[in-house]
């Protein structure tokens, strides 16, 4: 069969390059590490401990996320109201939001000295403790419940309007609707919406190091980061960073299949006329699900906002120090990130046959089922013969926060190339227009807004990360994130509250400056 | 001379044939009924899809396999002909230099080029900011900037009302030497400009002969796409 030809130029070859050192750090790191344990692992009972919980509280988030989500989205897909717009773009929020600063935002309200204990107190009702899987799992849920939303919000959304007026047209009550149009909707979507969620809850590290603990709340990830910490024992924090490896491989090659796609953008704007909803019950109902749902994700940012202020005016010196190793630590990583998923989303459009492609575009997305935690000793491991490891704590953690984030990079990256290869890919190649030719004048130009968009995230995540820093930063080397952390753990509240306040306006600005830039002066 | 020498392309269940000489210099158009390889054969001719069998040669020399931005021939689609974050210049400029470093003599063509189709002052704009007549103009003027001794257009002014698009027929005749190839779903606008014509129909392309006698006595398959009776 004729094939389209075209020149491919260096696009390809970089591109396997970027895919080779993204599989060989992911993979590599983690024989490294093997390779540096001496005798060989064994799992001890709190290890299996590990894997129960983690598996229990992923299963437990993502249950809860989405049976919530359901009522939710439904009431956003059908309810026009003042604000509807905003409550769907703070649904994007928490993607941004900084594990550590949310959880300051949770412990604000459900925490011991907490709104809702506050409360309890004052009814003479006994207080709960945030502490153990349900802490776990309420931080989850608080972080996934909008993705849920939003995710669930596209699958109403996506059912053609002349349905429900070919539905009000024969009559349909709720009940038939439910069965003709929505649920079939929902067992669409909903497996995909699990997954992902599932996925994401697999590694979690700053929430169970937080929130959870304990022989009876630890996560795979936290049981790693105590193996490297507490016991130095690079053989069982190996074995489980395998362990984790497998598992949440599997659950991203499951999800992967079976979800659909999650539009970054917008498009969420448009609101079925919903003949059947217009009784007052149902819009009493869905008044209630929405005003829960705002109060749940405002209160908790809400409290940031308010104990940070009075926090930001005592902020030790060692807070803008911090700050300032953060954000050149986030700008390097965006720097690493793009520098792989550009070379990466040119080479996976271009090649052929399919499969080679599918096979680069996989390697982007290694970093999904690799442990940050092993991904940063095992490059330790294999640096500390030629470096000084002091030195490496900062240039560490940017290389693995960009290896996290790259999976976002390429899928915001990937369709956006191909999108331009079709329209003005054959033209280009008829001028012949390839390599720094074309990435200048033709992929750098109509590609700016998705790249701003990309590295802006980038650098949010990375500016909010918690995870390999907290290994190996010594006093003088903590990010800001680990020094909000600090600051808790040494029970200087209102100094942390300032510190994450910081944290979070230093994250939104970053993203911010980067989507901005992206946008603007941006091509027609 | 372009020649194409057993040229067989087959994409999925469809397949083409071909096996001709496209006289040099002059216009040749390729007619036939839509859906019948019109656009492949061009696609083929100008490097965008590997034939399966056969070769294609220009003066002689094989160039089946040279990637289009290097065959001695330029294209216009029929649409997407413009980038549309480039200015009118910067897009001629491309067809000069695929990286755009441009010399002084280099922008006096440039210049030279949009004044000969009629742009004159409109070099700084954006594709956006002109219309659809104006913006295969632009398309044009490229092509004359480029220079190369076969273009191949395929019904670039297609989507142009009836006036505007003889209008660019006649520039094209006029400012085109070398061997020109336009695929064409009216035989009017083969008439008006091409000496030559290949007919498509039922997987092969006929090599070329005189527009006229082609067109005022056809062939039966012709016949039929034209909706004359006998």
């Amino acid at each position: 069969m004729a094939e389209r030809a075209r020149p491919l130029g260096p696009a390809v070859p970089l591109g396997w390059a970027a895919a080779g050192f993204v599989a060989s750090l992911t993979l590599g790191t983690l024989l490294a590490v093997i390779w540096r344990a001496e005798v060989p692992a064994r799992l001890a009972p709190a290890d299996w401990a590990a894997i129960r919980f983690t598996v229990l509280q992923a299963s437990l988030s993502a249950v809860i996320s989405v049976a919530l989500a359901i009522p939710v989205a439904r009431a956003l897909a059908r309810r026009r109201f003042p604000g509807r717009g905003a409550l769907i773009t703070l649904l994007g929020a928490p993607f941004l939001l900084p594990v550590i600063v949310a959880i300051l935002g949770l412990l604000a309200v459900f925490g011991r000295a907490g709104i809702l204990n506050t409360a309890l107190t004052a009814l003479n009702l006994p207080p709960i403790s945030i502490y153990g899987l349900h802490g776990v799992v309420l931080a989850h849920v608080f972080f996934n419940l909008p993705l849920a939303v939003r995710l669930i919000l596209q699958g109403w959304l996506a059912i053609p309007a002349e349905r429900f007026r070919l539905a009000a047209s024969l009559n349909m009550g709720p009940a038939e609707i439910r069965r003709f149009l929505e649920t079939p909707m929902l067992r669409a979507t909903l497996p995909g919406a699990l997954m992902v969620i599932f996925l994401i809850c697999l590694t979690s590290f700053a929430i169970a190091l937080t929130l959870g603990g304990g022989p009876r709340a630890t996560t795979i990830e936290l049981a790693i980061y105590q193996a490297f910490s507490f016991e130095f024992d690079l053989g069982r924090a190996a074995l489980l960073a395998g362990i984790q490896f497998t598992l949440t491989g599997i659950a991203a090659l499951v999800a992967f299949r079976i979800a659909r796609p999650s539009d970054f953008g917008t498009g969420m704007d448009r609101v079925m006329d919903r003949w059947d909803a217009k009784t007052p019950v149902t819009r009493a109902i869905d008044t209630i699900w929405i005003a829960l749902a705002a109060l749940f994700l405002l209160v908790p940012l809400i409290m940031i906002a308010a104990n940070g202020i009075a926090g930001l005016t005592i902020l030790p010196s060692a807070v803008g120090w911090a700050a300032l190793r953060s954000i050149l630590v986030a700008l390097t990583s965006v720097t690493v990130t793009l520098a792989l998923a550009l070379p990466l989303a040119m080479a996976v459009t271009s090649l052929r046959p399919r499969g080679s492609s599918r096979l680069l575009e996989g390697c982007g997305y290694l970093s999904i089922a690799a442990s940050p935690l092993v991904l940063g000793t095992g490059l330790f491991v294999l640096l500390f013969p030629i470096a000084n490891p002091a030195t490496l704590a900062l240039p560490v953690t940017a290389c693995v926060n960009a290896l996290m984030t790259l999976p976002f990079a390429i899928r915001i990256l990937v369709p956006a190339v191909a999108e331009v290869e079709d329209r003005h890919g054959r033209l280009a190649d008829s001028l012949g227009m390839s390599g720094t030719a074309r990435l200048r004048w033709l992929l750098w130009p109509r590609l700016r807004r998705p790249i701003g968009f990309a590295a802006g995230l980038s650098a949010a995540l990375s500016m909010g990360d918690l995870g390999v820093i907290a290994l190996f930063a010594d006093a003088d080397q903590a990010t800001l994130p680990l020094q909000v952390f600090r600051l808790m753990s040494a029970y200087r509240m209102e100094e942390a509250a300032g510190a994450a306040l910081l944290l979070l306006i230093l994250s939104l600005a970053l993203f911010w400056a980067f989507d901005r830039g992206g946008r603007a002066n941006a091509a027609a | 001379m372009l020649r194409l020498d057993g040229l067989r392309i087959t994409l999925g269940d469809f397949s083409l044939a071909a096996d001709m000489e496209i006289p040099h210099p002059g216009i040749t158009a390729i007619i036939g009924p839509s859906g019948g390889g019109k656009s492949t054969l061009l696609a083929a001719i100008g490097g965008f899809l590997t034939p399966d069998t056969g070769h294609v040669f220009w003066n002689g020399s094989n160039i089946t396999t040279l990637p289009p931005g290097d065959r001695p021939m330029t294209t216009l689609f029929q649409d997407n002909n413009l980038f549309p974050h480039l200015t009118i210049a910067q897009n001629v400029g491309l067809g000069i230099s695929p990286a755009l470093r441009l010399s002084v003599t280099d922008r006096d063509l440039i210049a030279s080029v949009i004044d000969r189709v009629g742009l004159t002052g409109l070099a700084d704009r954006k594709p956006a900011q002109l219309s659809g007549g104006q913006q295969s103009r632009v398309a044009l003027a490229r092509a004359l900037a480029r220079n190369k001794p076969v273009v191949l257009l395929d019904e670039p002014f297609s989507a142009l009302g009836p006036g505007l698009r003889n209008e660019m027929l006649d520039l094209v005749a006029e400012t085109l030497g070398g061997t020109v190839l336009m695929v064409t779903h009216d035989p009017a606008d083969a008439l008006r400009i091409a000496q030559n014509a290949v007919l498509i129909s039922g997987g092969t392309a006929r090599p070329p002969t005189d527009t006229k006698t082609l067109i005022s006595d056809p062939p039966p398959e012709l016949r039929d796409y034209l909706g004359k009776t006998p």
